[in-house]
């Protein structure tokens, strides 16, 4: 239930953030844009947008941040007690050859795949990296909320422009790593119906 | 599949299809000061004025952060810039022992306050400048404002554009009534002859071309409050 929660959340979170760029399409403060940003002054198109203008767009921003905040809390307490983490979370010195051998099997540089238990490598630093991500939204977003208040927090990110750049990019990866989360979703059916169900037991 | 499973699934889409149905019926986006926005609004003001600390200071920033000449932003709702009516000068009211009206020389006679801070617009963008005014509760000391006024109306002749803050942020420190900008008096754009400048507040709360300040007990709205936008709008 909180796993898949997090569609319509970020779902939200996302429309509403994107409507919000347009009030101002630009990263960088006035007079000094940054010159990295491909997409200086282009709005984020229509049908990714929610809120119909600037004061819906946040009254939905910031009232739904608290659920997806909400839900991110229940879940690594869930990971904590459960000690999940254990098998989900990636740990360096455990997973990163079976990351890369996994990797390199799917490149098609290794005949066949490493050993593994529930999850691979790979899945687990997927897996922890957006958890990470996930946190650095809310973080981002917190910055930029409060930029005087949370001051600290502000500096940390390098200030509040570049905490806007910041939250902008971790959109736009998490985006990447949902659809592609959802593709092979579909590929793979039954994992769907066992991540709905809770799915059997391994161990059982 | 175990049998067990088949009610926590129907609950979950009895769950589902309850959240669906309640966002759609109470988020409406041309009216988010109402319905489940507007209540989430209103626990946001109270988790804002509950992390907002009266002794913590925007930073104060170096002269090379000024935003360049002729790039800070100068918003206004009236059709054309608002220009100084003749013999302006600011009226002070509402729950203060000595209400009146200030001319422009009687309030630099109060005394100044500089500061070159981060302006953080609604928009997203942002802006810095130094100004230089006297504190909002300078004149407040000067007026002998009530205690009981846990509000602060600002009001101007910018086609009834006005505010109101809360008392905490308009106490602030860096809360300033601003009468000069990067080391000039105010040009029209920014506000002349008197504007609100802040540290704590999103730009549309900082009202310019001021009229009137009144200390009161309730919040009395604004311009764009009124439009939708959040009424504390802290930073």
């Amino acid at each position: 239930m909180a796993h898949w929660l997090n569609v319509p959340l970020l779902l939200i979170m996302a429309g509403s953030g994107l409507q919000i760029l347009v009030a101002y399409p630009m990263l960088g403060p006035k007079g000094r844009p940054y010159g990295w940003y491909p997409f200086q002054g282009v709005p984020p198109p229509e049908w990714a947008r929610l809120g119909d203008w600037l004061a819906g767009a946040r009254h939905w921003h910031f009232a739904f941040a608290w659920f997806l905040v909400l839900n991110g809390v229940a879940y690594v307490l869930y990971l904590a007690l459960s000690g999940e983490w254990r098998r989900r979370l990636f740990l360096p010195r455990r997973d990163a050859r079976n990351a890369l051998s996994t990797l390199a099997y799917y490149l098609r540089l290794r005949g066949h795949a490493p050993a593994q238990g529930l999850y691979n490598g790979l899945q687990r630093l997927a897996y922890t990296g957006t958890l990470a991500l996930g946190l650095l939204a809310v973080l981002s977003g917190l910055a930029l909320y409060k930029p005087v208040q949370l001051g600290a927090l502000t500096a940390l990110l390098g200030g509040y422009d570049a905490a806007r750049a910041v939250h902008l990019v971790v959109l736009a990866l998490l985006a990447l790593f949902t659809v592609g989360h959802i593709a092979l979703v579909l590929l793979h059916p039954r994992s769907l119906a066992e991540m709905v169900s809770g799915g059997r037991k391994p161990d059982a | 599949m175990p049998r067990h499973r088949l009610p926590s699934l129907l609950t979950r889409r009895a769950a589902l299809l309850g959240a669906t149905g309640l966002t759609a019926s109470a988020c409406d986006s041309s009216r988010p000061r109402e319905g489940f926005l507007g209540a989430m609004e209103r626990l946001n003001a109270r988790a804002q004025a509950a992390l907002f600390d009266a002794r913590r200071l925007a930073p104060e920033l170096p002269p090379e952060e000024t935003t360049p000449p002729g790039k800070f932003p100068e918003y206004f709702v009236s059709d054309t810039v608002p220009l100084m009516p003749a013999g302006w000068a600011l009226q002070v009211g509402g729950m203060v022992a000595r209400p009146g009206v200030l001319s422009l020389e009687a309030l630099q006679r109060l005394p100044r306050t500089d500061l070159r801070i981060r302006h953080h617009c609604v928009e997203g963008w942002s802006a810095v400048a130094s100004w230089h005014g006297v504190r909002m509760s300078e004149l407040a000391r000067y007026v002998g404002a009530d205690a009981r006024a846990g509000y602060v109306e600002l009001r101007s002749f910018d086609a009834g554009y006005s505010s109101s803050w809360d008392r905490p942020s308009a106490f602030h420190p860096q809360t300033l009534l601003a009468y000069g900008m990067n080391g000039q008096p105010l040009t029209p754009g920014h506000g002349a002859p008197l504007r609100l400048y802040s540290g704590v507040k999103l730009g549309y709360k900082m009202v310019k071309y001021l009229t009137e300040v009144n200390f009161l007990p309730e919040p009395t709205g604004g311009y764009w409050e009124d439009r939708g936008y959040e009424w504390f709008a802290g930073v």
